[in-house]
């Protein structure tokens, strides 16, 4: 125990800050230089694999992005919408198959060992590319990593890969591990997957199931001076009101992931000493979207879709359900990711007249009652907004004659409904724009995947068309004709309404005002924290 | 019995809609069909339902409660990890409840119909509305927020290094709310059933027989009125017991405590079936267990119940 005399209590009456930096000689690690101090956040899950390099999922990231590091990692500022972690460069061959990276230097693990090309070779090849649920598809071409020294890395492709998409992919599919950790046991089970073992600014240290997550200042980090904090520590909170009412009593200083729901934001930000930031989560854009069944013979019809579209008030459903804190979607592709999103695609004002009189035209007349058909509509119950869209959408289809019933299920339930028995007519789901549209967001509109697969185009729709930009553009390697390829891939979307792009939404923290440098990268939740640190 | 309520159990998840892959892959984000189908595999999830069945039998056999899938650990830590903390919540919820229940119960009882009466089953009545979810939020906004006297949630102190009587008032004082707000709600139930057993009790002839007698009226309140009132109080409590293992999901997210209701509640979301089924095998025994403390502390309260007399 180094914090033997020390409860939270004491620090927090005294101030966070000022207690740190005056009472905490009895931290081991605790420099007379830094400014110190323990964050406490919130956390709502506990994965039970913390490999981020296994698992590319924020609820991981949220915690092992400290502890474990990416090759680069997004930025507001830096070139390419990156900047360096693990790599200091990164440069592709002209015909795509090989990318060399130049790796940092005096880096050490957090057990002492160098970290050398070595570790990310093997993190390449045995895990990303093998077994982690986003390198699958990012690294499906890789062939070799060669090592020609300790800080080189050249990754080998068997096909052209597009180093736009690797660089797009490099903050969330990068994880790197070390090889002599897990060299010759089984990777999945190795008990280094809940008590990491990384680079980062913080060293795992301890976790009490049920209750927090502790994480500690790597006083060998490689960015002399960093990081600023002593300690992190994730706070499990399962209830939502339970966050806000713990940062209001200083027992937390900040609840990321909209934590704290949307409809209490208002009243917390005027709770002195507490402010509400929307910034931090632009390379995390989550969307709201219909999936269609294009199954029904009704939906198959495009006017159907098109009706459909009209029929929704994306303005009221950002103003009054996602409270503001979200924007009305084009197409696709989000506005957060600049460099590919193409505005001049095909849009649906909100007119229930038009609506109707595509409905007409499509065949579907009005029956005696007013209806013309019925729907079963699921919403994902994974958010309260994609719940409360299933509301709003019912009674907005209803006013062009459209009777959906809802399904309410629970998330296990709902995925198998969905993407394995296709039990639906129309889902609503918060697919995740993940930096490049080849990661997660293609394989909602594309055909030919398999059934069970989550967050997939599993509403039976095809089109030659799309899926020939689809895959032209996965082996382009030319970064301005590809991105011209997904303005392509856009508009066809947007036109022929595979799904139907209702909302984008990033998420909200809530913080102390003596915690600093908070949100200043667009991925701030599951990036590093090593330059985060608390005033007084 | 315990053989029926695990089949059950068994069915009960099998017939719910969607698996622990699918629970899984939903919460890191997706991922492609060869990973379902590997998962599938290394949860033993490709078997009929029936061969998974036996398999859990013949581990139980050998008081193997098995892995959970969802967490990637064995049930029994799991359990042991959580049992503790419930345990002391119920418990000195259900003690809380159970002794401040009886003891208003009795100056309720000791005058039906009077004002005092009256006022506590109103006050009683009150409260067993109120959802518990709601009680332990305002408790929580007024002492942990407003007034700052004690913590908003959480067992104990995070990483706090305290050892002995200093964790132990530590944890004391975080359970004030959640087992405040629990024995509240309990204590309504108590108090009715004891007023409500002590006003028959002042219909019967050994009563009128006491006061014949001239003994005094707190005698006759305490030994002979309240003793017999106490009987079905003490069937309560052990109905109670079931409902006391089983934790409160409510109170226990509330107040942010690792307790064994959160986890059954995880275990069904995460379709986690050895998990919940070494929960509800736990649970079984320890209901059992407490069924056949309170029936010896009957032969304690009532002469008439004896242990080795046949009544057949």
């Amino acid at each position: 125990m180094t914090i033997a005399h020390l409860s939270r209590r004491t620090l927090l009456q005294a101030g966070a800050a000022l207690a740190a930096s005056t009472a905490l000689p009895t931290f081991a690690h605790a420099q007379a230089a830094t400014a110190g101090g323990r964050l406490i956040v919130a956390a709502d899950s506990e994965p039970k694999n913390l490999n981020p390099a296994i698992v590319a999922s924020n609820g991981v990231f949220f915690i092992a992005s400290k502890v474990v590091e990416t090759l680069a990692e997004a930025s507001f500022s830096g070139k390419d919408g990156l900047s360096p972690r693990l790599a200091t460069s990164w440069e592709g061959s002209a015909d795509g198959k090989s990318v060399t990276f130049k790796l940092r230097e005096g880096v050490k693990w957090h057990d002492g060992k160098p970290f050398t090309s070595a570790d990310v070779a093997f993190s390449a090849l045995k895990i990303w590319k093998p077994l982690q649920n986003l390198g699958r598809l990012v690294f499906a071409n890789l062939e070799d990593v060669e090592t020609p020294d300790d800080t080189t890395a050249i990754f080998k492709f068997s096909k052209p890969t597009p180093l736009q998409l690797i660089r797009n992919a490099l903050p969330v599919v990068s994880s790197v591990v070390p090889k002599h950790v897990y060299e010759g046991s089984d990777i999945n089970a190795s008990p280094a997957n809940v008590k990491l073992i990384g680079t980062g600014p913080f060293k795992f240290t301890e976790y009490k199931p049920g209750e927090y997550y502790r994480l500690t200042r790597n006083a060998d980090y490689w960015n002399k001076g960093e990081p600023k904090l002593d300690e992190v520590i994730f706070r499990v909170l399962p209830d939502r009101a339970g966050a806000g009412a713990a940062l209001e009593a200083e027992e937390i200083q900040l609840a990321a992931f909209s934590a704290v729901p949307l409809t209490d934001l208002s009243r917390i930000s005027k709770v002195p000493g507490i402010k509400v930031i929307s910034k931090g989560y632009e390379a995390l854009t989550y969307q709201l979207v219909i999936e269609i069944n294009h199954r029904r013979k009704e939906l198959a019809d495009v006017k159907v879709r098109q009706a459909i579209a009209h029929a929704i008030d994306k303005k009221f459903v950002v103003d009054t359900i996602f409270l503001g804190y979200a924007a009305a979607s084009t197409g696709p592709v989000p506005k957060n990711a600049p460099e590919f999103y193409d505005p001049t695609v095909p849009t649906y004002a909100f007119d229930v007249a038009k609506a109707n009189a595509l409905l007409d035209e499509a065949g579907y007349k009005k029956g005696a009652d007013g209806k013309r058909f019925a729907l079963k509509l699921r919403p994902a119950p994974y958010f309260n907004e994609t719940k409360q869209f299933g509301d709003y959408l019912r009674q907005a289809l209803s006013a062009v004659g459209i009777d959906a019933q809802l399904v309410n299920a629970d998330a296990a339930a709902h995925q198998k409904a969905v993407y394995t028995d296709h039990d639906f007519d129309l889902a609503i789901g918060p697919p995740v724009f993940r930096g490049d549209p080849a990661i997660s967001t293609t394989i909602l509109v594309q055909s030919g995947i398999p059934d069970g697969v989550p967050f997939s185009n599993q509403g039976g729709y095809a089109s030659k068309e799309l899926d020939d930009v689809i895959a032209k553009a996965a082996v382009t390697v030319d970064t301005a004709a590809r991105t011209d390829l997904y303005k392509q891939f856009q508009k066809l979307v947007a036109t022929d309404l595979p799904l139907i792009n209702v909302a984008e939404w990033g998420f909200i923290s809530v913080a102390r005002d003596t915690v600093v440098n908070v949100s200043n990268n667009p991925r701030w939740a599951v990036s590093n924290w090593s330059d985060t640190t608390l005033k007084s | 019995m315990l053989l029926i309520v695990i089949i059950l159990t068994f069915l009960l998840l099998e017939s719910a809609s969607g698996d622990a892959v699918d629970a899984y892959l939903l919460s890191i984000g997706g991922g492609d069909a060869i990973v379902a189908k590997s998962l599938r595999q290394s949860y033993g999830l490709d078997q009929s339902m029936l061969a998974r069945l036996w398999l859990y039998f013949t581990s139980l056999a050998k008081l193997d409660l098995g892995w959970s899938v969802a967490f990637g650990r064995p049930v029994l830590d799991l359990i042991l990890e959580r049992l503790p903390n419930t345990l002391l919540l119920m418990g000195s919820a259900t003690a809380l409840s159970f002794g401040l229940g009886s003891a208003l119960g009795i100056v309720a009882g000791a005058k039906p119909e009077s004002i005092r009466d009256r006022t506590l089953s109103a006050v009683s009545l009150i409260l067993y509305a109120i959802p518990s979810f709601w009680l332990g939020l305002v408790l929580s906004i007024v002492f942990a927020v407003q007034l700052r006297w004690l913590p908003t949630s959480g067992i104990e102190t995070i990483a706090s290094g305290k050892v002995g009587l200093a964790r132990a008032a530590d944890i004391a004082r975080h359970l004030v709310l959640p087992v405040g707000t629990l024995a509240l709600i309990y204590m309504a139930l108590f108090i009715r059933v004891m007023r409500a057993g002590m006003a028959e009790a002042w219909q019967l002839d050994f009563v009128l027989f006491a006061r014949s007698k001239g003994l005094s009226r707190t005698r006759i309140v305490l030994r002979h009125v309240a003793r017999n009132a106490l009987l079905p109080l003490v069937t309560m409590l052990g109905l109670q017991s079931a409902a006391m293992i089983g934790g409160s999901v409510v109170i226990e997210s509330i107040f942010a405590i690792p307790g064994f209701g959160r986890l059954a509640q995880e275990a069904v979301s995460g379709r986690d079936a050895p998990l919940l089924m070494g929960i509800i095998v736990v649970s079984a025994v320890l209901v059992i267990c407490v069924n056949l403390v309170v029936d010896l502390v009957y032969t304690a309260l009532d002469p008439r119940v004896g242990a080795s007399e046949n009544r057949a």
